[in-house]
């Protein structure tokens, strides 16, 4: 075995605080995959170059394959097995699921939490927006059409009553 | 397959459906090879060659043995067994045994407690190589002499080891035809090799129980040839290996035959009785490869004054990388699948694949013909542009029509290609646009087929292509058993509408149990688009029995005949009187009490009369084929060369839409890529002058450009139904044939805009900017004139100007020329 040092990695994940034993050059992904057992988000090229392991930190979507572990301490990291509420999966989860914006299915939790991102900050953007958004990760199986009308109508099912926009 | 369902009216066939594992991949809960961890898990890496071509002197790994957490290491020695995807071209060792025959080639294989162990056991393993000339260029390969080393061992004595295949087919008569002609282009086009970068990397897990049987988790897109690869290569009896297929995160041809590490975690977990999981990393999946071979065609294409195509000849030398892979059949498909929509007289293909010293092309997504249409169907807007006809109006002249035969005699059924290229031709307001709008701006068409499916498995048997088992529970649920590979098409889903649509139970009953080659039948895989057909039409026939038991038992309930028994939204009704009715669980209790059990298996399997009787007659048989047809509208930025694609109209003949939300996804996807393997994407090689011949030279999701959602143009799909006489509900393929015309849309786009024909793939700025540059030396650069006044000109010019058949077009070869 190799000689690497190991740390405990005081982590706070879709709202539980986790102390995870991992190598100290791990990185957020490979603790949340292979320390925690989170293996909702994907690793697709290990070098922040696609986007599937997108999280966010403190609400910011962050590529968790080029985060190490111990500079998320003191942050909260939502991941896409966080976005589901007790009550059910998230809007976008849902719609996702029902245009079809999920082929392969492993560039989806990334680009769920951009979206999720987006959301939070815009909350009927346009088409040009959702493009921009959602650029920093890649899906090589819809061309991303269908994603961008499972965006735009969790954004309407979500939008406040009374905003028909 | 005929089917009493085929006119049969539907309640869910044909709308949008949710899938069966979507919420799962849109949760997180979606579990993928890699998500996968077993107790004690070891964990694999492979040593790959830093040569494109060498002797292997000697391998020690003496000291990467004796490192603590290092449990095994393997070489070629320990698999000396060749295998291949194609029976008939077994040329690969799971790791090389005493050659390496590119960068990247397996030599040796570690198991350790953990990923940091096992890397650092590669580097302790000392392999000493005799490095040999490498053939990078594939002309060269082919002109080898055998004064330096093959790059495989010649098939005949004075044979060349560098050639995988040679076909030669004529159809007609070809030389005749294009001296009939009035008008014959000849152009030259090469297309860049590309590759499928799905986001998932290849991953697999092996685990040996210590006392004979062995099992395989696999992101594969064929776990029964895999199946029977390792029980061959690793001497275990079939019957005691089991493969495992999770979810498989993309694919698009790049997972469809056996990889090394399959072999791998499989013999390290025989040597170490401990699983052992191994994750190519992003590089290795570029150097694993398997993808678009480069082509570079000769095509000489001839057609009367009145737009009637007389004969097409094509000369095709295929860039095959090291092993040959699919390859036989991509020299085959490289001229077989070229034959429809339109009707040729007369047609000869010569083709060639070589082996290089670089990665092993493959399949992907158009299996070998997505070349050859890049090249045809800018050959046929030549021809249309020569003859003064619309491009549009050009193709339907040539339509060859429904139920029929090609020149090559593979038979036609279903054809709804007039109707595509009606929906692109509405839908694109091109007859506004062609050749209207502004210098800069430009729309171009283009055709194609695909087929559904291969008549013939790629082992020769007799059995069924595809299988399902269906199993009824006393609660209504239904339960299928499928072999079928889900790798993102949804499959999965397609055997749980049909059941549900059947049965009549919702379809939140119906559950999908899948990738386990224990305990379902045989499917052969996720390639040729061959699943919704013939998987479909095995549910039909599953599923068929088991409504036939519940009809024959409410029939006998009720004393009414069972064809008045309809199953449809969760209950069973009398159709006389559709107040009489009962839920459907009873209905199942009713023919489970007649009956036993209630299970059934269904099967498909393909026409075999339906070719000709020739060498290759059969490769490219199909029981059914889709067509397509693409407008694309692009800006050309003269400056730069930079190209815009502004839009994508995508209208494709799928038979009929099962599920019509899955069909747009996969013309969407298709088109997306055709778009970026037109403007993006180029598998490269580095050569002498660049330092590291045959080192890759892009091996990573950022410098391999793939199309981000601020690249991708619009895309609007339009579904064409032409119902298929032996489609499941007349469905054939969605998958791959939308590709297709993406490419040389563009490419008569591009030309329709400035008038610059681009006969090289991609049309990056670089080499957009560079025909442009030749375009403004030459004086031809501008918007090209109508087919109208062409066809003025071109008629009354046509004896003098136009050139005898044969001779080159010469603004097709400059292009080609000045590069």
């Amino acid at each position: 075995m190799m000689d690497t040092a190991t740390d405990i990695v005081r982590l706070s994940v879709n709202g539980d605080a986790r102390d995870v034993g991992v190598p100290t050059h791990f990185t957020l992904l490979e603790a949340l995959r292979y320390g925690l057992g989170l293996t909702g988000s994907k690793q697709g090229c290990d070098k922040g170059d696609c986007g599937a392991c997108t999280v966010l930190v403190d609400g910011e979507p962050t590529l968790s394959c080029i985060t190490p572990a111990f500079a998320v301490e003191g942050r909260e990291v939502t991941t896409v097995e966080g976005l589901a509420g007790p009550a059910g999966p998230h809007p976008l989860q849902d719609e996702f699921d029902r245009n079809g914006a999920a082929q392969c299915g492993f560039c989806t939790p990334g680009i769920l939490c951009s979206a999720a991102a987006l959301l939070e900050r815009v909350q009927r953007p346009g088409r040009d927006e959702i493009r921009a958004a959602l650029s920093g990760n890649l899906c090589r199986c819809t061309g991303y059409a269908k994603i961008y009308d499972a965006v735009e109508a969790a954004a309407a099912r979500m939008a406040p009553p009374g905003d028909a926009s | 397959m005929k089917s009493d369902n085929d006119l049969k009216a539907t309640s869910l066939i044909g709308t949008p459906m949710r899938k069966v594992e979507g919420l799962d991949k849109s949760t997180g809960r979606a579990l993928y090879t890699d998500d996968i961890a077993l107790p004690g898990m070891l964990h694999g890496k492979i040593l790959r060659s830093p040569h494109p071509h060498a002797r292997i002197v000697s391998i020690d790994a003496t000291a990467a043995e004796a490192m603590p957490g290092v449990h095994a290491v393997i070489t070629g020695r320990d698999m000396p067994t060749r295998y291949g995807i194609i029976p008939w071209t077994p040329d690969e060792y799971p790791l090389c045994l005493d050659r390496v025959r590119y960068i990247g080639d397996g030599v040796a294989a570690v198991a350790a407690v953990d990923e940091d162990t096992a890397l650092a056991a590669l580097e302790r393993i000392e392999v000493v190589y005799e490095e040999l000339p490498a053939f990078l260029d594939p002309h060269e390969a082919w002109a080898a002499d055998g004064s330096t080393p093959y790059i495989h061992e010649p098939k005949k004595e004075g044979w060349n080891g560098n050639v995988t295949k040679m076909v030669h087919l004529e159809f007609g008569e070809v030389e005749a035809g294009l001296d009939e002609a009035d008008v014959v282009v000849e152009g030259e086009y090469f297309f860049e090799g590309t590759t499928h970068a799905p986001i998932e990397p290849h991953c697999a897990i092996g685990s040996w129980d210590g006392v004979g049987r062995l099992t395989v988790w696999s992101a594969t897109q064929v776990p029964h040839y895999l199946h029977r690869e390792l029980a061959r290569v690793l001497e275990v009896d079939p019957a005691s290996v089991r493969v495992l297929q999770p979810l498989v995160g993309g694919a698009f041809g790049g997972k469809s035959e056996p990889f090394d590490l399959e072999f791998c975690v499989a013999k390290l977990s025989m040597r170490t009785g401990r699983p052992v999981k191994i994750l190519y990393t992003r590089e290795e999946v570029f150097y694993s490869h398997r993808g678009r071979h480069p082509f570079h065609m000769r095509y000489r294409t001839g057609a009367t004054r009145d737009g009637k195509l007389t004969s097409v000849d094509a000369q095709i030398l295929l860039d095959g990388g090291a092993y040959a892979s699919f390859g036989l059949v991509t020299t085959y498909y490289s001229g077989q699948l070229l034959c429809a929509p339109y009707a040729m007289p007369a047609y000869r293909f010569d083709s060639t694949r070589v082996y290089t010293n670089k990665p092993a092309c493959g399949p992907k997504r158009g299996h070998g013909s997505v070349q050859p249409r890049f090249a045809f169907e800018v050959q046929v807007d030549k021809l249309a542009e020569r003859v003064g006809l619309d491009p549009i109006d050009f193709r339907r002249r040539n339509f060859i029509g429904e139920h029929t035969r090609t020149v090559n005699e593979l038979r036609v059924t279903s054809n709804g290609f007039l109707e595509c290229l009606e929906s692109v031709e509405r839908a694109s307001g091109w007859a506004e646009k062609f050749r209207r709008l502004p210098f800069g701006r430009g729309v171009g068409v283009a055709g194609s087929t695909y087929i559904s499916g291969t008549n013939y498995p790629i082992y020769p048997n007799e059995m069924p292509q595809s299988a399902v088992q269906m199993q009824i529970d006393r609660s209504g649920r239904v339960a299928v058993f499928s072999g079928a590979s889900e790798i993102g098409q949804g499959c999965d889903s397609v055997v749980a509408y049909i059941a549900a649509e059947e049965l009549g139970v919702p379809l939140e009953w119906v559950r999908v149990l899948r990738g386990d080659t224990d305990f379902t039948p045989v499917d052969l895989g996720a390639y040729s688009s061959r699943v919704t057909f013939m998987l479909g039409n095995a549910a039909i026939d599953a599923a068929t029995r088991l409504r036939r038991l519940v009809q024959e038992a409410v029939g006998e309930a009720w004393e009414v005949r069972p064809s008045e028994v309809l199953l449809a939204d969760g209950h069973a009704t009398w159709a006389p009187d559709t107040a009489r009715r009962m839920p459907i669980a009873e209905a199942f209790n009713l023919a489970e009490a007649r009956s036993g059990t209630l299970g059934a298996t269904g099967w498909y399997n393909t026409p075999k009369d339906v070719h000709g009787e020739y060498r290759g007659g059969t490769i490219g048989a199909s029981p059914a084929y889709s067509f397509t047809a693409h407008v694309a509208e692009v800006d050309v930025d003269v400056e730069t060369g930079f190209v815009d694609v502004r839009k994508i109209w995508v209208a494709h003949d799928c038979g009929r839409a099962l599920n019509p939300v899955l069909v747009e996804g996969q013309m969407e996807g298709s088109a997306y890529m055709g778009f970026a393997e037109a403007l993006m994407e180029e598998h490269v090689f580095k050569g002498e002058e660049q330092g590291r011949a045959g080192l890759h030279h892009a091996p990573s999701l950022l410098d391999y450009r793939i199309p981000t959602s601020l690249d991708t143009p619009a895309l609007e799909s339009l579904i064409v139904e032409s119902i298929d006489p032996e489609g499941p509900y007349g469905a054939k393929e969605a998958g791959e044939g939308p590709l297709h015309p993406s490419i040389p849309a563009i490419a008569n786009a591009i030309y329709d805009a400035v008038g610059v024909r681009l006969d090289r793939l991609p049309f990056s700025p670089p080499n957009v900017w560079r025909a442009l540059e030749r375009a403004r030396e030459a004086g031809s650069l501008g918007k090209p004139a109508s087919p109208g006044a062409g066809r003025a000109s071109a008629a009354g010019a046509h004896d003098a100007d136009a050139p005898p058949p044969g001779v080159a077009e010469p603004a097709s070869v400059e292009a080609v020329r000045g590069d």
